[in-house]
């Protein structure tokens, strides 16, 4: 039974990353969503999902062939809820240090960083594949997505590269992975986004799509 | 998670399959019992050139959210897309990298490095060194394990299983050996796969040897056996082992939390 009222969700697909699990996600908790790389399934949207792994110039080239990085931009300026996943946080940013420079879409102000391969003379193993946990840092999780999950909480992160934001107010979370503290969640304005994969972290992942479809009026 | 046909199967130094259950059972219950993901591998697929945990795969995925890495029989890009779209979160390569090294390279760039697993089977020759082979400990290749272990890294994978054929199966601890080598050497994490025989071992592995995750099955799998009646297909394989309701004197079977508590009192981080 098609419900007409119930709001749209597009997740874009820019041909990086496992979108299968994100959607598989959406269905569990409700969430109406399709998978789609045109621009007007993004301007047809009620919110959007940027999903993604991979390399973040690779993802902003294909953004480009695909005509979508002034689709995106101009959905975020009318203030329709985004929600950024691993590469997809990342390509929120102004710009990252992957293979010299590149341009990401500027939604959120600060650079990508790559971890680095050493620290004190100790070898960090990069890529960082592993659970580990989140914890608060200035902005209270109540009222965000984050709302049912416990500080220190274990995610699922797949990354080599991180987000480094100008401003401390639009840090969520913090992780900290062999010695290295970064910012491993963010929230601005209608932009929310996880490094972690929320749909790879169990049930407690699961309440994250939850609460931000809900806090947004998507269920 | 060894796979052959419908069934999850389990042998000793990877050879004398035995039918253990229904993989969807087990899958379902190490979500629900606190596993950090699963590996499934299609142990004859090699044989085959074809990998057949399609279904197993998709059907798993709807269900449970965790990572979900898939290996055994996969040769191409095209074979990897196929199971990416399945639903796995990563692949995990052996024999086709061994034959075709530039794979890693071309995979990595297409599917991200993260996604893809690579897999050494070492097998310590008498004179010390350790061999690479393929074909769930079959085939002989002829490659240095350590020489190979680098180019694995410099290629491009996101990460690197290391089993111990030797050890793979017995029960008797893993290499420590051999893991903390490969450690050392390579840049990218390292998962330890074979000879778990009790919580301790994958412990001192992880200490001892420097592992930053490790693979466990005969461990886990005897006690799912122990406490859940599973169906089994007894017209395909070997299911004598299971009927004899018998474990090996070598396992100290126990649960994904008794591990995780073990490895939480040796002050190694981890979700529980």
């Amino acid at each position: 039974m098609i419900n007409n009222n119930l709001k749209k969700v597009t997740i874009i697909d820019y041909h990086l990353g496992n979108l299968f699990s994100v959607k598989q996600a959406c269905d569990t908790v409700g969430i109406n969503a399709i998978i789609s790389s045109k621009a007007e399934d993004i301007d047809n949207a009620d919110a959007l999902i940027l999903p993604g792994v991979g390399a973040f110039i690779e993802a902003m080239d294909n953004l480009a062939d695909l005509n979508l990085i002034e689709t995106i931009k101009k959905a975020a300026a009318e203030k329709k809820p985004i929600f950024g996943i691993c590469l997809g946080l990342q390509l929120l940013f102004t710009k990252s240090e992957e293979f010299g420079t590149g341009e990401g879409l500027n939604l959120v102000p600060g650079t990508i960083r790559k971890f680095p391969a050493d620290l004190d003379g100790r070898k960090v193993k990069v890529p960082q594949i592993a659970w580990n946990s989140i914890y608060e840092f200035e902005k209270k999780w109540s009222d965000t997505p984050l709302m049912d999950v416990v500080n220190n909480e274990f995610m699922y992160f797949v990354h080599s590269y991180y987000v480094d934001p100008s401003n401390d107010m639009d840090i969520l979370t913090k992780t900290n992975y062999d010695g290295i503290e970064y910012c491993s969640a963010i929230s601005k304005d209608n932009i929310f986004a996880t490094q972690f994969h929320p749909e790879k972290s169990t049930l407690k992942g699961l309440s994250i799509y939850k609460n931000w479809a809900t806090l947004n009026n998507l269920i | 998670m060894d796979i052959k046909g419908p069934n999850l199967v389990k042998g000793i130094h990877m050879e004398g399959l035995r039918v253990l259950g229904k993989p969807a059972d087990f899958a379902k219950y190490y979500y629900e019992n606190g596993a950090d993901e699963l590996m499934f591998m299609d142990v004859v697929a090699s044989l085959y050139e074809r990998n057949s945990l399609h279904d197993i795969i998709s059907e798993t995925a709807k269900s449970i959210f965790i990572p979900i890495t898939v290996g055994g029989g996969l040769r191409s890009i095209s074979d990897i897309k196929e199971v990416l779209r399945a639903g796995a979160d990563k692949v995990c390569l052996n024999t086709a990298v061994i034959n075709n090294p530039e794979l890693i390279r071309e995979a990595s760039r297409m599917f991200g490095s993260s996604t893809i697993v690579v897999a050494i089977e070492a097998i310590k020759e008498s004179n010390g060194q350790y061999l690479a082979y393929t074909d769930n400990g079959r085939e002989h290749t002829g490659v240095d394990v350590f020489e190979w272990a680098q180019k694995v890294n410099d290629l491009g994978a996101g990460e690197l299983v290391i089993t111990s054929v030797d050890r793979e199966g017995t029960g008797e601890g893993f290499d420590l050996d051999l893991v903390s080598r490969i450690s050392a050497l390579v840049t990218i994490p390292v998962i330890a796969h074979g000879g778990a025989g009790n919580k301790n071992h994958v412990s001192e592995v992880i200490t001892k040897a420097g592992a930053d995750a490790v693979a466990i099955s005969s461990l886990l799998h005897y006690h799912f056996i122990k406490e859940n009646s599973s169906s089994v297909h007894s017209n395909e394989g070997n299911s004598e082992f299971l009927k004899q309701k018998r474990s090996y004197h070598t396992f100290q079977d126990c649960k994904i939390a008794e591990v995780k508590q073990c490895l939480i009192d040796n002050g190694i981080e981890c979700r529980i």
